[in-house]
C-alpha cells in the first residue's frame, strides 16, 4: 500500500521523466517490502534449523543461523531423546494417529458433501446452516462431555478418540471446501452416467471423485498438516509415554532438557515439521487453492 | 452474509430427487452431529450446572444451579483470564488482519517472483500451530535467546520476555501475527477478483491509487474481510498451545487465556462443572461476537450480486 500511495502522489507530478521510472520504483518497493518481511518471517526457521547442528554455546552466542562449526550432537541426542523411546517411535506414533485421521475424514467428507451438492434432502437448507455451524463452534465447549463419553467408551489411552469423530464427518470446513467445488462442475457427465444405467453411488465413486481430486488432496493436506500439529487433544486422551505422538515428546522434552541441551531440542523441532515443510513444498499449489474455494467463491 | 450460507439459497443444480438416497449420504453427518457435537453440547450446559468432578462418577454429582456462574464474579483468576483473553483477541486480530491485507495489496502485482513470496508467507501459518514452533519461539524470546541477541548485537540491553507479566503475551501475539499467511491468500484471491476495468475507469477519471483503495478495493474485499474476521476472531478466542506451551499462562497469570483456565480447571484439578461453565462463557462470548458480526453485515458487507450474476457466478 505504502508503494502505491507514493506512487500516486507522484503521479500528479508534471515532471515526464519521473513518471517514466515510476513502475520500476513501485517494483522496488514492493520488492524491498517483500525481501524485507520474508526475511523476518523465515528467520526463526532457518535458526531453528541451524541451530540443530550448532553446539550449544554457539547457539546462546551467535544470531547467525548458518552453524561455524557443525555438529550432530544435537541431532543424535535429540533423535535419542531423553526418554527410553527413540524419537523414531514418536514419529510412528503420530502417523498411526494422523494416517487413518485423514483416511477417514476424506471418505467421510466426500461422501456427505455429495449428499449435500446434489440431492434434494428434505431440510437441506437448515443442515447445511448447522454443517457451518460447527465449524464456529469452540471446540473447548465439547471436550469434557467427549472425555467422558470416552471414557465410557474405554477409549482412554487409545488412538480412537483421535480419529473415530472424524469418521463421522465432524469437520464442517471440509464439507463445505469439498460441496463448493462439487457446485462448481457441471452436471453433464454425470447425468450421462446416470443415463447409462450408473447408481448415484457409481456415479460418485466413478465420475465425481477424480474429478474431484485437487479438493480430495487439499482436504487430505490440511487434515494431515492441522493433525501433525494437534497437541490438546492427545494431551487429554493419551497418558502412557510410549503412545505419545511428536506434539507430547516435544512438550515432555522441553520440561526435562530445556535448561542445557538447546541443539537437541531445535533438531527434535526441525524433525518434527520436516514432513509437514517437505509436503508443503510438494503440493502448496493445493494448500492455496484449498483455502481460497472456501472463502471466495460462491 | 458468508458467501457460503447466501449459495445455499442460490442452489439449483440438483441431480436427484430422490430423498432417502440423499439422506443415506448425510447419515455419516447426522450421528457425528448428534453425537459428537450436539450431545456434548448439551450435556456441558448441564455439568455447568453440577459440582461433577474428574475422578468421581458422574452420578456422585450434585445439582448447584448456577452456582458455578456465580462463583466466576468472585473469581479473581477468572477475571484475569477474561481480562487478557479479551485484550489478546483485540490486540491480534486487527493487527493480523491489517498486516495480512497488507501484504496481499503489495503481494497483488504481476512481478516475477511473486509465487515465492506467496509461499514463504504462507508456510508460517501451516506450521505455526505446531508444538514445534512453539518451542522454537520459547527460545526466540528466552534470556539468552535470539531477539535479545540481535538487540544486544545493535547495543540494547535484554528483555526478560517471558519473565515480565508486560511483555510474556507479546511473545504468544507475535507467534499468532507471524501465521498471519493464510489470510493473506484469501485477501489475495479476493484482490484477484476485483475487475480491472475498475481501477482503469477510475484512472481516467483522476482518481488517486489512494482514493482507489479506499473506493473500490476495499469495499470490494468486505466479503473477504468478513470471512477472515470470523475465522480469526473463532480462532483467537481458542488460542491454547501459545499460552500452554510457551509462557504456562504466566507471570502472574499474564497470559491465562479462558482455553488455557479451562483445561485446568477439568484436567489439573479436576472441577469439571466450573470449568465446563467457563467453557459456556467462552462459547457465549465467541456466538455474541459471531452474531454482531453477521447481523451488522448488511451495513458494511457488500456483495457485488449483479456482477456476478452477469459472469456467470463463480
Amino acid at each position: 500500500m505504502a508503494s502505491s500511495m507514493s506512487q500516486a502522489s507522484k503521479s500528479q507530478a508534471p515532471e515526464a521523466g519521473w513518471r517514466k521510472h515510476l513502475p520500476v520504483i513501485n517494483a522496488l518497493l514492493r520488492y524491498g517490502v517483500l525481501i524485507l518481511i520474508g526475511f523476518l518471517m523465515l528467520y526463526p526457521l532457518l535458526w531453528m534449523i541451524g541451530g540443530s547442528f550448532k553446539n550449544n554455546h554457539e547457539i546462546f552466542s551467535t544470531i547467525g543461523f548458518i552453524p561455524k562449526e557443525p555438529t550432530l550432537d544435537g541431532v543424535v541426542n535429540g533423535w535419542k531423546t531423553s526418554t527410553e523411546y527413540s524419537f523414531a517411535t514418536y514419529l510412528l506414533n503420530t502417523f498411526r494417529i494422523v494416517i487413518p485421521k485423514v483416511i477417514v475424514t476424506v471418505i467421510s467428507s466426500v461422501v456427505v458433501a455429495y449428499g449435500f451438492a446434489r440431492f434434494a434432502i428434505p431440510g437441506r437448507k437448515y443442515l447445511f446452516a448447522l454443517l457451518m455451524a460447527t465449524v464456529l463452534l469452540p471446540k473447548s465447549v465439547l471436550l469434557i462431555p467427549q472425555y467422558l463419553m470416552f471414557r465410557e467408551f474405554g477409549w482412554l489411552d487409545t488412538y480412537l478418540p483421535l480419529y473415530i469423530p472424524q469418521a463421522f464427518a465432524v469437520e464442517g470446513f471440509f464439507v463445505f471446501m469439498i460441496i463448493q467445488f462439487m457446485r462448481s462442475l457441471p452436471l453433464e457427465m454425470e447425468e450421462a452416467a446416470v443415463m447409462d444405467g450408473c447408481n448415484s453411488f457409481q456415479v460418485l465413486t466413478l465420475i465425481v471423485a477424480p474429478v474431484i481430486l485437487p479438493a480430495i488432496i487439499a482436504v487430505a493436506l490440511f487434515q494431515f498438516m492441522w493433525s501433525m500439529n494437534d497437541f490438546l487433544q492427545p494431551l487429554i486422551y493419551l497418558s502412557s509415554v510410549e503412545k505419545y505422538p511428536v506434539a507430547l515428546a516435544l512438550k515432555m522434552s522441553i520440561d526435562v532438557t530445556e535448561a542445557t541441551s538447546w541443539n537437541e531440542i531445535l533438531a527434535m523441532s526441525s524433525i518434527a515439521i520436516a514432513p509437514s515443510l517437505i509436503l508443503f513444498f510438494a503440493a502448496q499449489k493445493y494448500f492455496v487453492d484449498g483455502i481460497t474455494s472456501g472463502a471466495v467463491k460462491g | 452474509m458468508w458467501p457460503g450460507w447466501r449459495s445455499v439459497r442460490l442452489w439449483g443444480a440438483i441431480m436427484y430427487n430422490n430423498r432417502l438416497i440423499g439422506s443415506l449420504y448425510i447419515v455419516p453427518f447426522i450421528i457425528g452431529f448428534l453425537l459428537f457435537t450436539a450431545f456434548p453440547f448439551v450435556a456441558s450446559f448441564v455439568l455447568s450446572l453440577t459440582d461433577a468432578r474428574l475422578q468421581d462418577q458422574l452420578g456422585a454429582a450434585n445439582f448447584t444451579g448456577l452456582a458455578n456462574y456465580g462463583e466466576m464474579a468472585g473469581d479473581a483468576t477468572f477475571q484475569k483470564s477474561l481480562g487478557v483473553t479479551f485484550f489478546y483477541v483485540f490486540v491480534t486480530v486487527p493487527l493480523k488482519l491489517a498486516f495480512a491485507l497488507f501484504i496481499a495489496v503489495v503481494l497483488n502485482f504481476k512481478l516475477r517472483g511473486i509465487g515465492f513470496f506467496r509461499t514463504a508467507f504462507y508456510l508460517p501459518s501451516i506450521l505455526g500451530g505446531s508444538v514445534a514452533i512453539a518451542v522454537v519461539w520459547r527460545f526466540v524470546f528466552a534470556g539468552d535467546g535470539l531477539i535479545n541477541q540481535a538487540l544486544g548485537a545493535v547495543g540494547f540491553g535484554g528483555v526478560n520476555w517471558l519473565g515480565e507479566p508486560d511483555t510474556a503475551m507479546f511473545s504468544i501475539v507475535l507467534l499468532r501475527l507471524w501465521q498471519f499467511g493464510s489470510a493473506m491468500v484469501v485477501f489475495l484471491a479476493g484482490l484477484k477478483a476485483i475487475p480491472e476495468d475498475l481501477y482503469e475507469a477510475a484512472d481516467l477519471d483522476g482518481a488517486s491509487r489512494f482514493k482507489q483503495f479506499w473506493m473500490i478495493t476495499l469495499p470490494l474485499l468486505t466479503p473477504v474481510l468478513f470471512f477472515n474476521f470470523i475465522m480469526q476472531i473463532v480462532q483467537a478466542f481458542q488460542e491454547f498451545n501459545g499460552p500452554y506451551i510457551i509462557t504456562a499462562g504466566g507471570p502472574l497469570k499474564s497470559s491465562y487465556l479462558l482455553p488455557l483456565m479451562i483445561y485446568e480447571e477439568a484436567f489439573k484439578y479436576f472441577n469439571l462443572g466450573y470449568s465446563s461453565a467457563l467453557s459456556w462463557v467462552l462459547f457465549v462470548i465467541i456466538a455474541i461476537f459471531t452474531a454482531v458480526a453477521f447481523w451488522s453485515q448488511k451495513h458494511w458487507v457488500f456483495y457485488a450480486q449483479e456482477r456476478d450474476d452477469q459472469k456467470g457466478g463463480h
